[in-house]
């Protein structure tokens, strides 16, 4: 490998969605990726450095866009990155079978003048069809490089690259030099005009920031279109901005007076015109009628979208996806779990007693461990979320719900999430709201966002478990949970609809969506994109929620319990351990053995003493524990709650349980144990909390047992959901509103269900 | 001779001429980007289980819109 003083050249992929340009950057790239916001965006920003020649070349993936406006996210993003990062040179990966399509992307990339080289993808379903592309011509009449490739196989992908290092070594130290096409007579004479008014604004106040690389003429044309990002920029002066306006209006008015048209339309069928006058040129040459893919995706279609079939198969689908990935999720789940438990019990026996103990024990392995329990279920979800993707069928899913979501101010993209949140009770939100990444319609994924968590998630339904075994007949138990189950649906899409009438209201996103051919995913690709959300997950949410997790241990702990408590405590327990010792001692005497929970079957007085005594014991530190959780923060912060929660019929215990679920909703049944002085209760098989819940029927009716599983479904979501929405909407607000808004849901519905429930009764 | 109609009412199977396009904004400007621009030939492929939204083959690729979305182009059946 040869060293060079070369500056390194960046290279920026461009392309429509679905035209292959992943796969491509994945193959360009390898493992050497990595993956970036723009802050305030969450479209990712992907880079990756690729070799040639044993010379590192930066590639930079633009999101997948059809035009250089700024109406999308995804367009704004890849506009930045050109002005920002001034890439030397630009591939557009083409989808070969939908040409005059995808080059209205590069004609308008030619127009910004960058240095463009075009590599005509997915040829070999072209020539599948029988068509062919004459490279050569297509070449000549566009005046860039054009390279014919394969993604999946690699083909044509190195020679791509190199072509794209050889122009931006010819152009390098150049100007970019703009396309400039007609736009008719009407447009021509106004662009003219506004160009020089442009030119004049940047002579006069030279542009300092990125937009100083825009060709004058480029400007003006996306004045011209009212280009939202151009219009707002303050790179031009105010003379230069009343002048462009002005022609923007006389012009506009024109044409709207003479061809019903506006100047936006315009410039986009001019450029389409110049598309076809190139294509005419006996571009593509077509062959006898071959069949092709399209024909064979035609042909699945019928089946895969049938007005009866297409739903029960759609069906079908969601519940294999549902169920490979939790049955197959809990397998490593449940390893990692008792990996920190282990570690957990380790830690306990090894440490010296204390508060760093309870800090390590409880805070830290307590809280890492349940983010990290979740990163095979996360895994899996994408593995096979990308796989329905890349072969099409996510799209076909959207295309069949629609309907029914878009009453709702939803997508049909929406319905994913939500299954995989809990739609199908057990799921998790955490997951959902990652997989809200592929709605490229910013309402319809925030309202999507924000319901999914009032899914029955699993952790939620030890909850249920527990209340419906009390308070429900068994023949009844499991019309009652999938209730339950439906209840989330409900409120998640009147929620949805309410939202989207007040707080994120607006028309919808057009749907207008490509429905790509069926094709058979890579692995590599498959693989790339999994491990990039797993490990995404892990880095985002370790931190954020590690430190949330001690401050809830926290919450629970202090201030300790007073000293002269904690004395009482500390001397009863010391006493009854010194008898329970002494009760040992007198069953060896007495040749009798120190099995545990032999109870039914202990003969000897001595041995019947024991347990008494042990169970003297239990019940003493579970005093102590409970004595301990009320004197804690989080205890007095349940007690003085409590007038509020009355009305929802929740008492103090309850109240902790419900702080403590909001870490992780899988400690509610355990949390509601240590308040009722039982120690760690196995949320699994809780029969112990059980029996306490129904004998205490001065706190627990069916009235307010109701009223807590609906608040339990729909009260804030937990630490981890919250920290994934902040990832996935770019900021702390839209979160603060789902925990905030959620809790009040919740309260409201619980108190009503509570009190009429009760005069009921 | 005026032929024309709304896409909306195009049976699954049948082709036609794209004769204009009256969505504006956003709408407007990804129905463009799609290729969706009069003098434009595309043929109905389906329609969602509920009728709705339509699938559309255009130049080499198929595509999807909701009705109300397709009341804003109108056509010209071909034989």
């Amino acid at each position: 490998m040869t060293l060079s003083l070369d500056r390194p050249i960046t290279v920026a992929l461009a392309g429509n969605p679905n035209s292959g340009k992943t796969t491509i950057f994945n193959h360009l790239t390898g493992a050497r990726q990595h993956v970036g916001n723009y802050p305030g965006i969450t479209v990712e920003k992907k880079t990756g450095q690729a070799i040639l020649d044993g010379r590192m070349v930066t590639i930079v993936d633009l999101p997948g866009t059809y035009s250089l406006t700024a109406y999308s996210q995804e367009e704004v993003v890849a506009r930045r990155v050109l002005a920002d990062e001034k890439p030397d040179v630009v591939i557009q990966v083409v989808n070969a079978g939908a040409l005059e399509r995808n080059l209205y992307l590069a004609v308008q990339l030619m127009e910004l003048g960058i240095p463009l080289v075009l590599a005509l993808n997915m040829m070999d379903e072209v020539r599948s069809r029988g068509d062919s592309i004459d490279l050569m011509r297509l070449s000549q009449l566009m005046g860039v490089p054009v390279v014919e490739t394969v993604g999946r196989t690699g083909i044509g992908i190195e020679t791509a690259l190199r072509a794209a290092v050889d122009l931006a070594r010819a152009k390098a130290g150049q100007p970019w030099t703009p396309l400039e096409i007609s736009y008719g007579p009407d447009l021509d004479s106004v662009l003219t005009a506004a160009t020089e008014a442009v030119e004049k604004s940047c002579r006069s106040s030279p542009p300092k920031g990125p937009e100083a690389v825009f060709p004058p003429r480029w400007v003006a044309l996306k004045y011209l279109e009212g280009d939202q990002d151009i219009r707002e920029a303050d790179f031009l002066t105010d003379e230069a901005k009343a002048a462009l306006d002005a022609a923007g209006r006389s012009v506009g008015k024109h044409l709207a007076d003479t061809l019903q048209s506006y100047p936006e339309a315009l410039i986009a069928d001019f450029r389409y015109g110049y598309i076809s006058s190139l294509l005419r040129q006996d571009i593509i040459i077509r062959h006898a009628d071959v069949k092709g893919r399209r024909e064979l995706s035609d042909k699945i279609d019928m089946v895969l979208t049938h007005t009866l079939l297409g739903p029960i198969i759609m069906i079908g689908i969601f519940y294999l996806v549902y169920r490979v990935a939790f049955d197959l999720g809990s397998y490593p789940m449940d390893l990692i779990d008792q990996f920190f438990g282990w570690l957990g019990e380790s830690a306990d026996a090894l440490m010296p007693e204390g508060m760093l103990k309870s800090l390590v024990v409880s805070g830290i392995i307590a809280g890492v461990g349940g983010v990290l329990t979740f990163v095979p279920l996360i895994l899996i979800m994408f593995l096979l979320i990308a796989f329905l993707e890349d072969t099409g069928y996510m799209a076909r899913i959207a295309y069949m719900l629609d309907r029914v979501f878009r009453f709702f101010g939803l997508h049909g993209s929406s319905v994913m999430p939500y299954i995989i949140s809990g739609g199908i009770a057990g799921g998790c939100a955490v997951p959902g709201v990652m997989a809200t990444r592929t709605l490229r319609s910013p309402k319809e994924k925030l309202a999507t966002v924000l319901t999914l968590p009032f899914m029955a998630c699993g952790a939620k339904i030890p909850v249920f478990m527990l209340f419906v075994g009390i308070f429900f007949a068994p023949e009844h138990q499991a019309g009652v949970m999938l209730d339950i189950t439906l209840t989330g649906w409900i409120l998640a899409l009147l929620s949805a609809r309410a939202l989207r009438s007040t707080i994120i209201s607006g028309p919808p996103t057009p749907f207008v969506m490509e429905l790509p051919p069926y094709r058979l995913p890579t692995l590599q690709g498959l693989l790339l994109h999994t491990w990039e959300r797993g490990w995404q997950y892990i880095k985002k949410a370790g931190t954020i929620i590690l430190a949330i997790s001690i401050l809830i241990w926290a919450l629970m702990t202090f201030p300790a319990l007073p000293e002269n408590q904690a004395l009482q405590f500390t001397q009863r327990i010391a006493a009854l351990e010194e008898q329970t010792a002494a009760a040992e001692e007198a069953v060896l005497a007495a040749g009798g053995s120190l099995g545990q929970g032999e109870t039914d079957r202990a003969h000897l007085p001595e041995e019947q003493a024991l347990t008494q005594a042990r169970e003297a014991l239990g019940a003493m530190k579970n005093a102590e524990a409970s004595a301990t959780l009320r004197h804690s923060l989080a205890g007095r912060i349940g007690s003085f709650l409590e007038p509020v929660s009355k009305l929802a019929g929740f008492d103090w215990r309850t109240n902790i349980a419900l702080l403590g679920g909001f870490g992780a909703k899988e400690v509610l049944v355990s949390t509601l144990g240590t308040a009722y002085s039982l120690g760690d209760v196995d949320p699994e098989e809780a029969e112990s909390l059980a029996e306490k819940i129904q004998a205490d029927t001065a706190t627990w009716n069916l009235a307010n047992a109701v009223s807590l599983m609906l608040f339990v479904l729909i009260y804030a979501p937990c630490v981890v959901t919250i920290v994934t929405m902040r990832a996935e909407t770019g900021g702390w607000r839209w979160p603060l509103v789902s925990l905030f808004g959620s809790t009040l849901l919740a309260y409201t519905l619980a108190v009503i269900v509570y009190q009429v429930g009760r005069t009921l009764l | 001779m005026n032929n024309s109609i709304s896409l909306r009412h195009l049976q699954v199977g049948q082709r036609a001429r794209i004769q204009s396009v009256t969505a504006d904004g956003e709408l407007g400007r990804r129905i463009r980007d799609m290729g969706l621009i009069p003098g434009a030939e595309l043929q109905v492929m389906g329609r969602a289980p509920l009728k709705d939204p339509v699938a559309l083959r255009l130049n080499g690729f198929t595509l999807t819109l909701r009705n109300n979305e397709a009341d804003t182009i109108t056509v010209t059946p071909q034989e």
